[in-house]
Order: C-alpha cells, then structure tokens, then sequence
C-alpha cells in the first residue's frame, strides 16, 4: 500500500458560469476511491457553491449544490470555509446549506463537515497538505 | 441509437445510457435490462429504486462501494455486498444498474 497523503481542493470561482466549481467537485469524487486524506477549502467567491436554495432554473444548468450532500458516503467530511470570504459577500454561516458526515468511530453520529475559519486559519490548513488543487 | 417503448422512440447514447433523464418509465427499464440480459426481479427493483431515489436526493449516481456501503445500511448485510450485488447485476451494479434506472453513467465508472 502508498502512504496517505493529504489533499486539499481548493474552490474559488462562483458555482455557475464556468465549469471550475462543477469539476472540482467531479474529481473529488473520482478521487475519493483512493483513500487520501481528503479536505475541501472555499473561499473567494467560491464560498456561494455552499450557499442554500440554489435555484438554476433561470440559467438552463443542473443545480449540482445537492451533491455536496452525498460527500459524507465518499468519507469528504472535511470543508472549510473562509470567514472573511463570507463576509466580504455578505453572507453568514445561516447562508450555507448543512452539510453532514455520518461518523463510523462514534456510532453513526451525525456530525456538521462544514467549519467555519479564519484567513489566517486557512493559510495553516493549506501549508500543512502535501498536494493542493486549484479550481 | 433508440429504445423503443410502447410505439415512443427514446435516444440513448453509444453505451445505452438514455440522454433524456425524464424519458425513463418502468416500460423502459424493463427494455434496458433485456438489452442487457437481466430478467427485472423484486431484488433488482429495489436496487434501481434505491439509485433513482439516491439520484433525486444528490444529484449523482453513487459509486459502485457507496452504493453498496448504502443498501446495505438500508436493507442489511445479506444484500449490501459486492457478491449480491453482483449476482443481480453482473456486468457491474453501479453500471448496469444505474443503465435501466435511467441515470447518467456514475462519476469516475470507466
């Protein structure tokens, strides 16, 4: 067996009107067969991928925001969001969709995947990973 | 390249994938699966039910581990198996599978 590594995904770009947010989210589900140590950063406009009551009837593309719902069964339990991010948008923590992992080690329980962290947070996240990809 | 149900013409890609999600109809599965040698039974009903519940619900058809790590949280360890799973489908559940529920081919299935 490889070692773990850990990877982190970094989303910048709003979820619609390029591909980047969409395709991101693809390959780290593709990815999420090899059994890495998996983290998810959004920050910049990246941020409103995890919005709520995303609505895409009006632009003709799928709404794919549900599917952050389903990387729990991936074992993706980790996304972090930037807080200056947020609020430079004018969004809050309530603006975002719950996004929740089942944990196997804690009989099942049913905890968030979504923290909230500062810039400064942030930048030790992203200096502690071994493989960092942008989207 | 089309199925043909009930005198309709539904479009399906070069690997039988329909390309209309909202053409699919428990006629059509039922046409998909003979395509590809599967008699429908209860047993393969209640896998593709699962798949196009787990699809409206995410967006996505699972992974062939994901779907079978669901199932068998859902219906127990004597179905959530790969032997099981495999048995109903033996071309691959998550292909196959998802093939007669209508659904796009899964993330990463090659």
């Amino acid at each position: 067996m490889s070692e773990t590594k850990k990877f982190l995904y970094v989303n910048r770009k709003a979820p619609y009107g390029t591909i980047y947010a969409l395709e991101s989210l693809e390959v780290v589900l593709i990815g999420a067969a090899f059994d890495q140590d998996v983290t998810l950063a959004f920050l910049d406009d990246g941020v409103f991928q995890l919005t709520k009551g995303q609505d895409t009837g009006g632009i003709g593309v799928k709404n794919f925001s549900p599917t952050f719902r389903a990387l729990g069964d991936y074992e993706v339990t980790k996304l972090y969001v930037e807080q200056e991010s947020l609020e430079e948008r004018g969004l809050a923590a309530e603006d975002l969709q719950a996004v929740t992992y089942e944990d196997e080690d804690d009989d099942w329980a049913e905890k968030p995947s979504i923290h909230i962290v500062s810039r400064a947070e942030m930048a030790d996240i992203m200096a502690d990973q071994d493989v960092v990809l942008s989207f | 390249m089309s199925y043909q149900v009930n005198g309709h013409t539904i479009e399906h890609d070069e690997e039988g994938y329909i390309t209309t999600l909202s053409d699919w109809s428990e006629e059509l599965a039922n046409v998909i699966a003979e395509t590809e040698n599967i008699d429908m039974t209860d047993e393969h009903w209640a896998v593709v039910n699962f798949l196009r519940d787990y699809y409206d619900e995410y967006q996505i058809a699972p992974a062939v581990r994901v779907l079978i790590k669901a199932i068998k949280k859902e219906m127990g360890p004597e179905k959530g198996n790969n032997k099981y799973m495999y048995e109903l489908f033996p071309y691959g559940p998550a292909k196959q599978a998802c093939k007669i529920a209508g659904l796009p081919k899964p993330t990463g299935c090659v």
